[in-house]
């Protein structure tokens, strides 16, 4: 280990140094020129989207969004690839839940669902969109097994369904693209009509974009970790 | 303030590498691997930062600058991406845990000949 | 924004970086790297960065720590 240590930390060294030598080349933190910026804001307020991040993600640069939930269905393929389903059933459970967070828990459950439903679906509006919400939906669906225990979670978790989701909300992704490939010329056109500035229904594809990887990547965590559970809690120690 | 911003990104990725190198067991290189990656959203949102800007919400009328949305939308879905690709590295390492027996790198010899 | 309020932030992230990248025991590190998520989420909001910042809180504080134990439980062999 002697060795591969020092031959890291002169590595590490090397690399610190060219950093501060690339860092000083680099425009100071906290100027004012920022020119993607001053072409994204004109746009965004054209399209009738008060959050700008979102006006990138699904409106401006909305290809990139569709690589990156790509990604995000590759890997929980790749997920379900490796780790294979259990075919015996789990060993029966030990342990025990306090009463308190298991009231918590159940409490904060219906509030942590329609928080992740509402930062989907305002996500053009507030801070928010698909990829949050999806995995606030998919985390506060978990605070089932946190306050409950698994056999709660199993029964009021489709997998089947939620494969079929993921999957259907990647293909619905393409499919407006198309749509606004025939409807406006270009694919991923935001062809939609724009509605007034800062209601529920505006900003064009935006929201709809926002919702259909809100379900990829919500159905997309849930079936990850469910397959890690199953393999986690399955070989007790 | 620039050196401390961009001197967090250096650190950052610095002390994952270093974790990276120094690990005995490979899920504790998933970690630091995941540590390393923050470096890189410190360094997108440092570079996009405008002093006394706004977050970037906007009125119809804006008057007050707000900061770049750009680096924002890179970083976030980096962020949702980077954590589902560290669930498929625990998952290949529990398929190294099934075939080899053991997750400790330096115990992993079988790329050997 | 506070110069003091950033530096303390930056402050905070590395600390909790080096806590988790320095802690061996795969088991004893999904707590500091949920502090360390939560940490990096405030240093993002004080970059203004509403949307990353609630994106790594959801990621950073209970997937990846849950994922980490439940990886190290199966993996763990006598």
């Amino acid at each position: 280990m002697r060795a591969r240590d020092g031959l890291a930390l002169a590595g590490g060294l090397g690399v610190a140094g060219l950093l501060v030598a690339a860092f000083l080349r680099m425009p100071a933190v906290g100027g004012t020129v920022h020119v993607y910026r001053d072409l994204v804001l004109p746009a965004a307020q054209h399209a009738n989207t008060p959050n700008l991040v979102s006006s990138v993600n699904f409106d401006l640069r909305a290809l990139d969004t569709l690589g990156e939930e790509t990604i995000v269905a590759a890997a929980v393929v790749g997920v379900l690839t490796l780790l294979p389903p259990r075919r015996k059933a789990l060993p029966p459970e030990r342990g025990y839940v306090l009463p308190t967070v298991r009231f918590t828990g159940y409490l904060l459950l219906p509030v942590a669902v329609v928080l992740g439903l509402d930062v989907v679906l305002h996500g053009h509006l507030t801070p928010g969109g698909g990829f949050q919400g999806g995995v606030v939906l998919a985390t506060g669906w978990h605070l089932l097994y946190l306050a409950g225990s698994h056999s709660a979670l199993q029964r009021l978790r489709p997998l089947t369904w939620l494969e079929h989701t993921e999957a259907a909300a990647t293909g619905l992704y393409v499919v407006t693209g198309l749509a606004g490939l025939l409807a406006a010329g270009s694919f991923l056109a935001n062809f939609l009509p724009r509605g007034s500035f800062g209601s529920l229904v505006s900003a064009g594809t935006v929201p709809l974009l926002s919702v259909f990887v809100g379900m990829e990547v919500a159905a997309g965590v849930v079936v990850l970790l469910s397959r890690f559970l199953a393999h986690g809690l399955g070989h007790a120690r | 303030m620039t050196a401390v911003c961009y001197g967090l990104a250096g650190w950052l990725l610095l002390i994952g590498c270093g974790g990276i190198v120094r690990s005995r067991h490979l899920v504790h290189t998933v970690v630091s691997l995941s540590v390393a990656q923050s470096g890189t959203y410190v360094l997108l949102l440092a570079i996009g930062y405008q002093k006394g800007a706004g977050a970037p919400i906007v009125g119809q009328r804006q008057q007050v600058p707000v900061v770049d949305p750009t680096v924002q939308a890179l970083t976030l879905t980096d962020i949702v991406v980077s954590a589902t690709i560290t669930a498929l590295l625990l998952a290949l390492t529990v398929q190294i845990s099934r075939r080899h027996g053991t997750v400790d790198p330096d115990e992993l010899r079988a790329l050997r000949g | 924004m506070n110069a003091a309020l950033l530096l303390v932030s930056v402050v905070l992230v590395a600390v909790a970086g080096l806590v988790v990248v320095s802690t061996g025991d795969p088991r004893r590190q999904a707590v500091p790297y949920s502090v360390f998520s939560l940490c990096l989420t405030v240093l993002f909001v004080v970059f203004q960065a509403p949307d990353v910042a609630l994106s790594e809180l959801a990621v950073g504080s209970a997937v990846v720590p849950l994922l980490v134990l439940l990886t190290v439980r199966r993996v763990r062999r006598r």
